[in-house]
């Protein structure tokens, strides 16, 4: 994944996204509380058509919620949502999410397959009939995570690694332009990692867009253009070049992270 | 004796089958839920709703019967979101003292109240009476073809014949959404799903299924039908389809072999008297629970085969 040529890639998409101006999703005054206490304080965020964005900040930060709010999976005391421009509800066709993997029980009766074309529920509706070519769209996209050879094993028989495949697999069955991946490379092997990389660098050569919550500060410069830095209140947005730097780090972690692990990601310090 | 059986046990064990099915059908989707509870508690709040819904109309026909019951449901799930929220209180405990609290004051009600002149009693409440719901016009299996005594089937019959198909064709008709729903809420929004709306569904569904069911095997052994057979379906396969398909065997076999092993068991080995058979439906389901989880194929899912690549 350190290869120079996806990092040249990830360099021009850099700039592309610098260009962009429509947003995949734009978030206004979001707000969510949990009991008392604020997980998100009105944050604004614009994730960019064609790029890849990171959302980067402490444990309860309100990451995995600001995505959450935004699709409506939990509720919110006030924001705004709009998807390329158009309210969420008319663009979900558009949009794949996939959640953390820990939010299902994959002791659940199900085969690798049928978790697959859950992805393809917009087209099916209640009743129609499973045809070739859904089948055909479900294996190509499980060929795509590498993971083709698993489709009529149990869920529950996978690796963590193999269980995020298929989640990025059902969203890519859903044929979407945004896709919203809650903490995708949360203990997955390196493999896996490497391997669902090479897929969001691929959708976003065909222009789609990703956003994904992620823990690692130490490859966010490697795998995205753009990140969103969030501790309750947005602290910085924009391209990781001028967005992601030692102070705007330690402003999101406060002294969770220590000025050394910080020189350590080799960053530049913008006086 | 195939006469004696047409009108003393065909009836019984029909009625027992279709509640069995009835109840089985919407257990499989609450046990994969994480809510085998909200069966326990619905076959205890439908109770006072049933006895309600008799002292205000004075009969027990279907229909008030069915919605005191739904509204006796209801009020008990509105009830437990508040204690939840208000009080903070953890969801088991919640239902818990909600559904005996409802169920304690229908015993209650029912105690106070004449219903000497209808079918309606706690032990009836408790224990159902399967074995009174006989076909006395039958002379044979010919009658089954002989309208005049088709005529004096049990109403029972009919009743839980029409929810057994009701449940039937509902699972079949959302059984992409209840799967969706079940296995991945959070996606299942972003698809746009009324999640909630067919969690609560499928809640009115089990309700209905256990008032229907009442009648048949009684208030409190409703749950058996709940949750054994799809628990024991579930050490069975790991498909959801298959599943469900043997939940419906298991239901039928504990129907079917408690009503026989409650009338004719209890004979065989030199007792005079019948046993309860509602009591042995349950006994039999849990039986084969317990076999299921001593024999069946899927029993030991937990770790196995991690990493098989």
């Amino acid at each position: 994944m350190t290869t120079p040529e996806l990092r040249i890639a990830a360099d021009n998409a850099a700039k592309m996204a610098a260009s962009t101006q429509v947003s995949a999703m734009k978030i206004r005054g979001m707000t969510v509380s949990y009991g008392e206490k604020p997980a998100l304080f009105s944050v604004d965020a614009d994730f960019a058509s064609g790029a890849m964005t990171a959302i980067i900040g402490p444990n309860g930060a309100g990451k995995s919620t600001l995505l959450k709010a935004a699709l409506g999976i939990v509720p919110r005391l006030s924001g705004e949502v709009s998807v390329f421009d158009r309210p969420l509800s008319v663009s979900r066709d558009r949009i794949a999410y996939v959640p953390q993997r820990a939010s299902v029980d994959w002791d659940f009766p199900t085969r690798v397959f049928d978790v697959v074309l859950m992805g393809l529920y917009r087209q099916l509706g209640l009743l129609g009939r499973v045809k070739a070519r859904h089948r055909q769209t479900a294996l190509e996209c499980l060929d795509r995570v590498g993971m083709a050879d698993f489709a009529d094993r149990q869920i529950g028989q996978l690796s963590g690694g193999q269980q995020q495949r298929v989640f990025l697999a059902r969203s890519l069955a859903q044929g979407a332009d945004l896709y919203l991946l809650d903490e995708p490379f949360a203990g997955v092997d390196a493999a896996t990692e490497a391997a669902i990389i090479a897929v969001l660098k691929e959708l976003k050569n065909q222009g789609k867009s990703v956003v994904a919550v992620h823990h690692d500060l130490a490859t966010v410069t490697r795998y995205f253009d753009r990140v969103l830095l969030l501790n309750v209140n947005k602290v910085a947005e924009g391209p990781v070049a001028s967005a992601f730097t030692s102070e705007t780090i330690s402003q999101t972690y406060g002294g969770r992270l220590a000025s050394a692990q910080i020189d350590q990601l080799g960053l530049l310090v913008v006086p | 004796m195939s006469a004696e059986f047409v009108q003393l046990s065909l009836t019984p064990i029909l009625i027992g089958t279709l509640a069995a099915i009835a109840c089985a059908l919407p257990g499989n989707f609450l046990i994969l839920r994480k809510q085998a509870l909200i069966g326990d508690a619905i076959s205890h709040v439908v109770l006072p709703g049933i006895v309600v819904a008799f002292l205000l109309t004075g009969t027990i026909a279907a229909v008030p019967m069915l919605i005191g019951a739904g509204a006796a449901a209801v009020v008990a799930v509105l009830l437990i979101e508040a204690i939840k929220r208000l009080g903070r209180i953890d969801p088991g405990a919640a239902m818990g003292v909600v559904f005996t609290a409802l169920f304690a004051g229908g015993v209650l009600l029912l105690e106070q109240s004449d219903t000497s002149g209808v079918h309606l009693d706690v032990e009836h409440a408790l224990m159902g009476s399967l074995e009174s719901l006989i076909w006395l016009d039958a002379t044979g299996w010919s009658s089954l073809t002989d309208p005049t005594a088709l005529a004096h089937l049990p109403p029972e019959l009919a009743r839980i014949a029409v929810v057994a198909a009701a449940v039937i064709v509902l699972t079949w008709l959302f059984w992409r959404p209840l799967e969706l729903t079940t296995f991945d809420e959070g996606f299942a929004r972003t698809i746009g799903l009324p999640v909630t709306a067919i969690g609560f569904g499928l809640v009115v569904v089990a309700a209905v299924a256990a008032v229907a069911a009442f009648d048949a095997v009684g208030s409190i052994i409703v749950i058996a039908m709940f949750i054994c057979p799809p628990a024991a379906a579930r050490l069975m396969t790991d498909r959801l389809t298959v599943q469900v398909w043997w939940s419906v065997a298991f239901a039928s076999l504990s129907a079917i072999l408690g009503y026989i092993l409650a009338g004719y068991g209890p004979l065989w080995i030199g007792l005079n008297d019948a046993v309860s058979a509602a009591g042995m439906v349950a006994t039999v389901s849990g039986v084969i629970l317990m076999l299921a989880a001593l024999f069946g194929p899927r029993r030991s899912r937990v770790g196995e085969g991690k990493g098989g690549a």
